[in-house]
Protein backbone atom coordinates (compact mmCIF):
# COMPACT_ATOMS: atom_id res chain seq x y z
CA UNK A 1 0.00 0.00 0.00
CA UNK A 2 0.91 3.66 -0.87
CA UNK A 3 2.16 5.19 1.97
CA UNK A 4 0.66 8.76 1.27
CA UNK A 5 -2.97 6.65 1.82
CA UNK A 6 -2.76 6.59 5.57
CA UNK A 7 -0.63 9.61 6.44
CA UNK A 8 -3.35 12.08 4.02
CA UNK A 9 -5.65 10.59 5.91
CA UNK A 10 -4.30 10.72 9.28
CA UNK A 11 -3.90 14.42 8.65
CA UNK A 12 -7.13 14.86 7.51
CA UNK A 13 -8.81 13.24 10.68
CA UNK A 14 -6.85 14.96 12.84
CA UNK A 15 -7.56 18.73 11.56
CA UNK A 16 -11.08 17.44 11.73
CA UNK A 17 -10.18 17.15 15.07
CA UNK A 18 -8.52 20.58 15.40
CA UNK A 19 -11.64 22.26 13.84
CA UNK A 20 -13.44 20.44 16.35
CA UNK A 21 -11.78 21.43 19.68
CA UNK A 22 -11.91 25.12 18.44
CA UNK A 23 -15.47 25.69 16.81
CA UNK A 24 -17.62 23.26 19.75
CA UNK A 25 -18.83 24.84 22.71
CA UNK A 26 -20.00 21.96 24.53
CA UNK A 27 -17.13 20.42 26.64
CA UNK A 28 -18.08 17.12 25.80
CA UNK A 29 -18.02 17.72 21.92
CA UNK A 30 -15.10 19.44 22.68
CA UNK A 31 -13.92 16.03 24.25
CA UNK A 32 -14.63 14.09 21.28
CA UNK A 33 -12.74 15.59 18.85
CA UNK A 34 -9.56 15.41 21.29
CA UNK A 35 -10.62 11.49 20.74
CA UNK A 36 -10.69 12.38 17.37
CA UNK A 37 -7.29 13.37 17.10
CA UNK A 38 -5.59 10.66 19.39
CA UNK A 39 -7.35 8.14 16.78
CA UNK A 40 -5.69 9.34 13.91
CA UNK A 41 -2.48 9.96 15.67
CA UNK A 42 -2.21 6.77 16.48
CA UNK A 43 -3.34 5.73 12.54
CA UNK A 44 -0.15 7.58 11.99
CA UNK A 45 1.88 5.62 14.38
CA UNK A 46 0.56 1.90 12.88
CA UNK A 47 1.16 2.96 9.26
CA UNK A 48 4.54 4.22 9.86
CA UNK A 49 5.74 0.83 12.04
CA UNK A 50 4.12 -1.78 9.69
CA UNK A 51 6.41 0.43 6.90
CA UNK A 52 9.27 0.56 9.15
CA UNK A 53 8.87 -3.33 9.94
CA UNK A 54 10.17 -2.30 13.15
CA UNK A 55 11.57 -5.27 15.19
CA UNK A 56 10.27 -3.31 18.65
CA UNK A 57 7.11 -2.75 17.31
CA UNK A 58 7.48 0.30 19.11
CA UNK A 59 4.16 2.43 16.76
CA UNK A 60 1.32 -0.21 17.36
CA UNK A 61 2.72 -0.36 20.82
CA UNK A 62 2.86 3.17 21.42
CA UNK A 63 -0.97 3.14 19.66
CA UNK A 64 -1.78 0.81 22.77
CA UNK A 65 -0.69 3.14 24.63
CA UNK A 66 -2.41 5.79 23.34
CA UNK A 67 -5.62 4.28 23.55
CA UNK A 68 -5.55 3.29 27.62
CA UNK A 69 -4.15 6.90 28.22
CA UNK A 70 -7.29 8.35 25.96
CA UNK A 71 -9.49 5.93 28.01
CA UNK A 72 -8.20 7.79 31.09
CA UNK A 73 -8.19 11.41 29.81
CA UNK A 74 -11.80 10.47 28.76
CA UNK A 75 -12.25 9.56 32.56
CA UNK A 76 -10.61 12.35 34.37
CA UNK A 77 -11.84 14.62 31.72
CA UNK A 78 -15.60 13.68 32.26
CA UNK A 79 -15.21 13.86 35.67
CA UNK A 80 -14.14 17.25 34.99
CA UNK A 81 -16.93 18.17 32.88
CA UNK A 82 -19.18 16.63 35.20
CA UNK A 83 -18.15 18.50 38.64
CA UNK A 84 -18.52 21.92 36.56
CA UNK A 85 -21.84 21.25 34.95
CA UNK A 86 -23.21 20.28 38.72
CA UNK A 87 -21.53 23.44 40.06
CA UNK A 88 -22.26 25.77 37.56
CA UNK A 89 -25.28 24.32 35.53
CA UNK A 90 -23.58 24.90 31.84
CA UNK A 91 -20.35 23.22 30.29
CA UNK A 92 -20.39 25.41 27.65
CA UNK A 93 -16.25 26.08 27.22
CA UNK A 94 -16.55 30.09 26.29
CA UNK A 95 -18.99 30.94 29.29
CA UNK A 96 -17.10 29.66 31.74
CA UNK A 97 -14.35 32.49 32.07
CA UNK A 98 -13.59 32.50 35.62
CA UNK A 99 -10.69 31.24 36.82
CA UNK A 100 -10.12 31.97 40.63
CA UNK A 101 -11.91 30.94 43.83
CA UNK A 102 -15.27 32.25 43.65
CA UNK A 103 -15.61 32.17 47.53
CA UNK A 104 -12.27 34.01 47.99
CA UNK A 105 -13.22 36.62 45.64
CA UNK A 106 -16.44 37.49 46.86
CA UNK A 107 -19.06 35.90 45.27
CA UNK A 108 -18.96 37.89 41.79
CA UNK A 109 -16.19 36.41 40.05
CA UNK A 110 -17.73 33.19 37.72
CA UNK A 111 -21.17 33.33 36.25
CA UNK A 112 -23.83 35.06 37.95
CA UNK A 113 -26.66 31.96 37.43
CA UNK A 114 -25.98 29.82 40.09
CA UNK A 115 -27.84 26.49 39.59
CA UNK A 116 -28.69 26.35 43.36
CA UNK A 117 -27.40 22.89 45.23
CA UNK A 118 -23.36 23.71 45.95
CA UNK A 119 -22.79 26.24 44.07
CA UNK A 120 -21.18 28.49 46.64
CA UNK A 121 -19.02 25.44 47.43
CA UNK A 122 -16.41 24.84 44.90
CA UNK A 123 -15.85 27.92 43.06
CA UNK A 124 -13.78 27.00 39.79
CA UNK A 125 -13.91 26.87 36.21
CA UNK A 126 -11.86 26.86 33.42
CA UNK A 127 -11.08 29.12 30.67
CA UNK A 128 -12.32 29.58 27.58
CA UNK A 129 -9.37 27.45 26.01
CA UNK A 130 -8.43 24.75 28.17
CA UNK A 131 -11.32 23.29 30.03
CA UNK A 132 -9.79 20.61 31.61
CA UNK A 133 -6.77 22.13 33.97
CA UNK A 134 -8.02 25.02 36.09
CA UNK A 135 -11.22 23.08 37.37
CA UNK A 136 -8.69 20.26 38.57
CA UNK A 137 -6.57 22.48 40.26
CA UNK A 138 -9.13 24.70 41.70
CA UNK A 139 -11.50 21.32 43.02
CA UNK A 140 -8.09 19.84 44.74
CA UNK A 141 -6.93 23.51 46.33
CA UNK A 142 -10.97 23.46 47.56
CA UNK A 143 -10.57 19.72 48.69
CA UNK A 144 -7.69 20.58 50.98
CA UNK A 145 -8.85 23.74 52.37
CA UNK A 146 -11.94 21.02 53.47
CA UNK A 147 -9.93 18.84 55.03
CA UNK B 1 -5.67 -14.10 10.71
CA UNK B 2 -9.28 -12.68 10.82
CA UNK B 3 -12.01 -12.89 7.32
CA UNK B 4 -11.54 -9.61 6.52
CA UNK B 5 -7.88 -9.32 6.30
CA UNK B 6 -7.15 -12.20 3.54
CA UNK B 7 -8.61 -11.16 0.81
CA UNK B 8 -7.13 -7.61 1.12
CA UNK B 9 -3.62 -9.12 1.65
CA UNK B 10 -4.13 -11.51 -1.25
CA UNK B 11 -5.13 -8.59 -3.75
CA UNK B 12 -1.88 -6.76 -2.77
CA UNK B 13 0.56 -5.12 -4.75
CA UNK B 14 2.95 -7.67 -6.27
CA UNK B 15 5.77 -5.25 -5.94
CA UNK B 16 7.11 -4.35 -9.43
CA UNK B 17 3.71 -3.37 -11.24
CA UNK B 18 2.88 -0.37 -8.50
CA UNK B 19 1.89 2.94 -9.64
CA UNK B 20 0.67 5.89 -8.17
CA UNK B 21 -2.86 5.45 -9.70
CA UNK B 22 -3.21 1.99 -10.25
CA UNK B 23 -3.97 1.42 -6.90
CA UNK B 24 -4.58 -2.40 -5.58
CA UNK B 25 -7.65 -3.84 -3.80
CA UNK B 26 -6.36 -3.13 -0.84
CA UNK B 27 -6.12 0.34 -1.15
CA UNK B 28 -9.39 0.43 -3.14
CA UNK B 29 -10.91 -0.45 0.16
CA UNK B 30 -8.39 1.70 2.10
CA UNK B 31 -9.98 4.53 0.59
CA UNK B 32 -13.20 3.44 0.66
CA UNK B 33 -13.30 2.92 4.20
CA UNK B 34 -11.37 6.34 4.95
CA UNK B 35 -14.19 8.53 2.82
CA UNK B 36 -16.56 6.87 5.07
CA UNK B 37 -14.52 7.50 8.55
CA UNK B 38 -13.25 10.97 7.40
CA UNK B 39 -16.92 11.72 6.37
CA UNK B 40 -18.15 10.67 10.04
CA UNK B 41 -15.71 12.15 11.75
CA UNK B 42 -16.75 15.38 9.50
CA UNK B 43 -20.27 14.91 10.45
CA UNK B 44 -19.13 14.38 14.48
CA UNK B 45 -17.43 17.57 14.74
CA UNK B 46 -20.33 19.35 12.68
CA UNK B 47 -23.78 17.72 14.23
CA UNK B 48 -25.59 19.83 16.47
CA UNK B 49 -27.55 16.64 17.94
CA UNK B 50 -24.93 15.56 20.70
CA UNK B 51 -25.64 11.91 20.65
CA UNK B 52 -25.53 11.68 16.91
CA UNK B 53 -21.83 12.92 17.30
CA UNK B 54 -20.94 10.67 19.81
CA UNK B 55 -22.65 8.02 17.09
CA UNK B 56 -20.43 9.05 14.63
CA UNK B 57 -18.02 9.45 16.54
CA UNK B 58 -18.21 5.33 16.88
CA UNK B 59 -18.30 5.05 13.00
CA UNK B 60 -15.55 7.33 12.67
CA UNK B 61 -13.27 4.58 15.27
CA UNK B 62 -14.81 1.83 13.82
CA UNK B 63 -13.18 2.44 10.25
CA UNK B 64 -10.17 3.54 11.78
CA UNK B 65 -10.29 -0.29 13.27
CA UNK B 66 -10.85 -1.84 9.52
CA UNK B 67 -7.50 0.71 8.76
CA UNK B 68 -5.74 -1.21 11.20
CA UNK B 69 -6.67 -4.16 9.69
CA UNK B 70 -5.63 -3.26 6.36
CA UNK B 71 -2.61 -2.69 7.89
CA UNK B 72 -2.02 -6.03 8.96
CA UNK B 73 -2.21 -4.56 13.15
CA UNK B 74 -4.76 -6.57 13.82
CA UNK B 75 -4.09 -6.93 17.53
CA UNK B 76 -4.23 -2.71 17.37
CA UNK B 77 -7.60 -2.90 15.81
CA UNK B 78 -9.01 -5.50 18.14
CA UNK B 79 -7.91 -3.29 21.20
CA UNK B 80 -9.32 -0.07 19.42
CA UNK B 81 -12.53 -1.84 19.05
CA UNK B 82 -13.07 -3.01 22.46
CA UNK B 83 -11.26 0.20 24.24
CA UNK B 84 -12.55 3.09 22.18
CA UNK B 85 -15.97 1.41 20.39
CA UNK B 86 -16.50 -0.18 24.09
CA UNK B 87 -15.27 2.00 27.03
CA UNK B 88 -14.80 5.65 25.42
CA UNK B 89 -18.26 6.08 23.42
CA UNK B 90 -20.21 4.95 26.05
CA UNK B 91 -18.91 6.97 28.60
CA UNK B 92 -19.13 10.28 26.10
CA UNK B 93 -22.59 9.09 26.18
CA UNK B 94 -23.09 8.53 29.73
CA UNK B 95 -21.93 12.24 29.66
CA UNK B 96 -24.07 13.61 27.61
CA UNK B 97 -26.98 12.10 29.37
CA UNK B 98 -25.40 13.51 32.95
CA UNK B 99 -24.93 16.68 32.04
CA UNK B 100 -29.02 16.71 30.15
CA UNK B 101 -28.14 16.80 26.63
CA UNK B 102 -30.96 17.92 25.00
CA UNK B 103 -32.41 14.85 22.73
CA UNK B 104 -33.18 17.42 19.38
CA UNK B 105 -30.67 19.74 17.90
CA UNK B 106 -29.18 22.19 19.81
CA UNK B 107 -28.84 25.37 18.05
CA UNK B 108 -25.40 26.19 20.66
CA UNK B 109 -23.33 23.17 20.16
CA UNK B 110 -21.19 25.69 18.15
CA UNK B 111 -19.32 28.72 19.29
CA UNK B 112 -18.72 32.18 17.84
CA UNK B 113 -15.31 31.69 16.67
CA UNK B 114 -16.34 28.78 13.90
CA UNK B 115 -15.26 30.69 10.99
CA UNK B 116 -11.64 30.98 12.45
CA UNK B 117 -11.88 27.61 13.19
CA UNK B 118 -12.84 26.42 9.81
CA UNK B 119 -9.68 28.65 8.69
CA UNK B 120 -7.20 26.99 10.93
CA UNK B 121 -8.71 23.40 10.36
CA UNK B 122 -8.36 24.16 6.75
CA UNK B 123 -4.83 25.42 6.75
CA UNK B 124 -3.66 22.88 8.81
CA UNK B 125 -4.82 20.11 6.69
CA UNK B 126 -3.66 21.73 3.46
CA UNK B 127 -0.50 22.17 4.95
CA UNK B 128 0.01 18.90 6.52
CA UNK B 129 -1.47 16.78 3.10
CA UNK B 130 0.92 18.72 0.90
CA UNK B 131 3.93 18.15 3.42
CA UNK B 132 3.00 14.14 3.86
CA UNK B 133 2.23 13.62 -0.25
CA UNK B 134 5.56 15.12 -1.15
CA UNK B 135 7.25 13.92 1.49
CA UNK B 136 5.75 10.26 0.94
CA UNK B 137 5.57 10.26 -2.82
CA UNK B 138 7.46 7.47 -2.92
CA UNK B 139 6.84 4.89 -0.56
CA UNK B 140 5.05 1.80 -0.08
CA UNK B 141 4.08 -0.48 3.29
CA UNK B 142 4.51 -3.74 2.07
CA UNK B 143 1.75 -5.73 3.53
CA UNK B 144 2.53 -9.13 2.14
CA UNK B 145 3.67 -10.53 5.75
CA UNK B 146 2.03 -9.19 8.52
CA UNK B 147 3.18 -7.22 10.97
CA UNK B 148 1.05 -6.95 13.83
CA UNK B 149 -0.07 -9.95 15.13
CA UNK B 150 -0.94 -10.63 18.52
CA UNK B 151 1.97 -12.83 19.37
CA UNK B 152 4.23 -10.30 17.67
CA UNK B 153 3.08 -8.09 20.01
CA UNK B 154 2.59 -9.52 22.90
CA UNK B 155 5.86 -10.71 23.39
CA UNK B 156 7.13 -7.36 22.18
CA UNK B 157 4.91 -5.28 24.88
CA UNK B 158 6.07 -7.81 27.30
CA UNK B 159 9.67 -8.56 26.62
CA UNK B 160 10.40 -5.23 25.58
CA UNK B 161 8.08 -2.49 27.04
CA UNK B 162 7.37 -4.27 30.08
CA UNK B 163 8.04 -1.25 32.21
CA UNK B 164 6.08 1.70 30.05
CA UNK B 165 2.99 -1.26 30.56
CA UNK B 166 3.18 -1.23 33.80
CA UNK B 167 3.73 2.47 34.50
CA UNK B 168 0.61 2.73 32.41
CA UNK B 169 -1.11 0.38 34.65
CA UNK B 170 -0.26 2.96 37.24
CA UNK B 171 -1.42 5.98 36.03
CA UNK B 172 -4.56 4.02 34.74
CA UNK B 173 -5.01 3.41 38.43
CA UNK B 174 -4.53 6.89 39.51
CA UNK B 175 -6.30 8.23 36.55
CA UNK B 176 -9.81 6.14 37.84
CA UNK B 177 -9.27 7.28 41.51
CA UNK B 178 -9.26 10.62 40.49
CA UNK B 179 -11.84 10.39 38.67
CA UNK B 180 -13.83 9.34 41.39
CA UNK B 181 -13.04 11.39 43.92
CA UNK B 182 -13.52 14.34 41.41
CA UNK B 183 -17.11 13.21 40.33
CA UNK B 184 -17.91 12.53 44.45
CA UNK B 185 -21.25 14.74 45.68
CA UNK B 186 -20.14 16.93 47.90
CA UNK B 187 -22.67 16.34 50.43
CA UNK B 188 -22.65 18.31 54.24
CA UNK B 189 -19.39 18.61 54.83
CA UNK B 190 -18.43 17.84 58.22
CA UNK B 191 -19.92 14.72 58.98
CA UNK B 192 -18.86 13.15 55.21
CA UNK B 193 -15.40 14.36 56.00
CA UNK B 194 -15.57 12.84 59.09
CA UNK B 195 -16.23 9.41 57.80
CA UNK B 196 -13.69 9.41 55.61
Amino acid sequence: MHLVYPAVLSALLFSTGVYGVLARRNAILVLMSVELMLAAVGLNFVAFDVWLRDTLHSGQVFTLFLIALAAAEIGIGLAIVLLVYRTYGDNAVDRLRALGDRRADGGDAGRGTDPGRDAGDAGDTGDTGEPAAAPAGGAAHEREAAA
Amino acid sequence: MNPLLAPAVLTAAPGETREFLSPAGVEIVFVLVGLVTLGAGILCVTSRQLVHAALYLVVALGGLAVHYLLLTAEFIAWVQVLIYLGSVVVLLLFGLMLTRAPIGPSPDADSRNRPVALAVAVLAAATLVTLVADAFRTTWIELDTPHGRSGDIGASLFRHWVLPFELLSVILLAALVGAIVISRKRGPAPAEEEQR
